[in-house]
């Protein structure tokens, strides 16, 4: 009973110190993931059901109008949360993998191991990442798995970035430097010495890169060259309807509405606990 | 000092060729394959391959290429057959007016309302200025764009929703089409360019010797333009800077919304038609324009900082 409680209550009294921006934030992220986990449940229709003509007005049917192949724009929304906010998560997982492995391996072994990997890193950082992608998409074709490795790859270096500088400060302390005569393994030290100790600072960046990506895949799939139609998902979406503006019919800027939501939300809870771990002041 | 950074720019510049050049190479088979499809018997395949110059080893096709490219020659596009140079030349001209024009609005104006903020921090023009900035960061570029096209071409009706350029049309007119895609644009760089403005004035602002100058009462506007600004300088540069970088790059999705004939939609139709001559003349070409103006944000910040030229 006590394992249920005791987080339930710490989240209780973080919620009370929090300020109005952060609950708000809370709240929409949180609403957003139950959407997306609970999608099946919640949507009205099917996710590719037709259900009307094209672009209708909104109704007690489709409350938010049809879309381009008459298909509900509420469902599309909600089926959208699952794959836009899923695709997204993944993408920003693998890359802290890749960059904290990386980061801190770069850190830890120091000598020409963290030249090599900074120099590649300064390189590949000084291509826009949007760019980058797009060339190497043209390359491999669009598809799921190539979407999430490639950005998952590009982002790492922005993470490996943060990674490794956390950990420089890290890898000279007295208790590495112990475990190093104990004899422990490179990963040990980056796992049980390093990680415990640059998890604060990496969960801020965690919550900013995740924006960042979200963002990155919807202007991809705004562009067509991310997920691919009939999945429903929201950068699609406001490419698939944009011919409405023309006709004064507001469709396509409500899944860009959504992307921006959650964007807004995830970062206006970043701020919150940059300020709260940082102790700062009100800038940066 | 500066000579140093040039190098290291060109060393850049040069890597950056060679990733765009050798990504090609992990196209599953080749671009031979690629472009005459599954069906194509091994003898076409075989002599496609020798007129592309795809027997050649890479180091060799590489330097060929970019011995071309410095030239001028970007070789022959995929699509219609033509040399690809004539059109990514007009198509990125088209593209520097738009950022050019985008930069001109929005660079003055985010460093005024940058200034003003840090000044009155904490007041309601500062958290005005603050939180729409948040919200403006958040926000993907063509949900900006959608909404400028609803409210000014379809609400108000006094510009085309649509930037399409027709080769007849005067100057005038030209910037009249392009207004809309410029005022997008120039929201969503002036945002970043607002916040880092706000940021560095504010750090600067904190320092004793602004505070000595306060207390020996010297007034608001001497404070900034005097004691302030020398010192901002330098950061102030490299915002800039980094901001017109961000702008080459969040064109792409701008001229999309728009249709706005530049290199950033040439670029997503040739990724979608898998057009790699084209995508890699583009690419290298986005990258070149980004390298060099972070070297120039480099250069003039060092510039500006007299203990950055004259190092130890």
């Amino acid at each position: 009973m006590n394992a249920l409680v005791a987080p339930v209550s710490a989240f209780g009294s973080l919620w009370r110190s929090a300020p109005v921006s952060a609950k708000v934030g809370i709240v929409i992220v949180f609403l957003w993931i139950f959407i997306g986990l609970f999608a099946g449940v919640i949507a009205p229709y099917g996710e590719t059901e037709v259900v009307g003509s094209v672009w209708q007005e909104w109704s007690a049917e489709t409350m938010l109008g049809t879309d381009q192949l008459g298909r509900d724009l509420l469902t599309r929304i909600i089926y959208g949360a699952r794959n836009t906010i899923f695709i997204a998560l993944l993408t920003t997982v693998l890359s802290f993998f890749i960059g904290i492995t990386s980061g801190f391996m770069a850190a830890a072994l120091g000598g020409w191991t963290d030249q090599l990997l900074s120099r590649i890193v300064d390189i590949l950082l000084s291509i826009p990442i949007l760019i980058f992608s797009l060339m190497l998409l043209s390359v491999l074709g669009t598809s799921v798995p190539v979407l999430i490795i490639v950005l998952a790859m590009l982002d790492s270096t922005r993470v490996f970035r943060l990674a490794r500088s956390v950990s420089m400060d890290i890898v000279v302390m007295d208790y590495v430097e112990v475990a190093r005569l104990r004899g422990e393994k490179l990963w040990w030290i980056m796992r049980r010495e390093i990680l415990p100790n640059a998890v604060a600072p990496l969960i801020a960046e965690f919550g900013l890169r995740f924006c960042f990506v979200f963002l990155l895949i919807s202007a991809l799939s705004f562009l067509g060259l991310g997920l691919q139609p009939p999945t429903a998902d929201w950068g699609s979406m406001v490419r698939e309807n944009a011919g409405a503006i023309s006709f004064g019919i507001l469709t396509p800027l409500i899944p860009a509405l959504a992307i921006a939501s959650l964007t807004i939300g995830v970062n206006l809870v970043v701020d919150w606990m940059l300020h709260k771990t940082s102790g700062l002041r009100d800038e940066v | 000092m500066v000579g140093q950074r040039l190098l290291f720019g060109a060393i850049t510049l040069l890597a950056v060729s060679i990733i765009i050049a050798s990504s090609v190479e992990l196209l599953p088979g080749d671009v031979a394959t690629a472009i005459l499809g599954q069906a194509a018997t091994p003898e076409t395949v075989a002599a496609l391959r020798k007129q592309l110059g795809l027997d050649l080893p890479f180091y060799q096709r590489y330097g060929e290429w970019l011995w071309n490219f410095l030239q001028g020659d970007m070789g022959i596009s995929l699509t219609n057959e033509r040399p690809v140079a004539p059109q990514v030349g007009e198509r990125f001209a088209n593209t520097l007016l738009l950022a050019a024009l985008a930069a001109a609005v929005a660079v003055p104006l985010s460093l005024a309302l940058g200034i003003l903020a840090a000044i009155y921090r904490g007041g309601w023009f500062d958290k005005l200025i603050s939180s729409s900035t948040l919200i403006a960061i958040s926000t993907p570029e063509f949900l900006v764009g959608y909404i400028v096209i609803a409210i000014f071409a379809v609400e108000l009706g006094w510009f085309p929703p649509l930037a399409t350029l027709r080769h007849d049309i005067s100057f005038l007119e030209r910037i009249y089409v392009m207004l809309l895609p410029c005022i997008t644009l120039a929201l969503v760089v002036m945002a970043h360019m607002m916040r880092l403005t706000r940021a560095a004035i504010i750090n600067l602002l904190a320092s004793p010797y602004i505070e000595m100058a306060r207390l020996k009462g010297v007034g608001t506007a001497r404070l900034i333009v005097y004691h302030a600004l020398p010192n901002a300088l330098s950061p102030i540069i490299t915002v800039i800077v980094l901001n017109l970088a961000y702008l080459i790059v969040g064109v792409v999705v701008v001229e999309v919304v728009f249709v706005y004939p530049g290199l950033g939609q040439l670029l997503v139709d040739s990724v979608s038609a898998r057009n790699l001559p084209v995508v890699q003349a583009s690419c290298l070409i986005f990258a070149g324009t980004y390298v060099s103006l972070n070297l120039l944000a480099d250069i003039f910040s060092a510039l500006a900082n007299p203990r950055l030229r004259h190092p130890r």
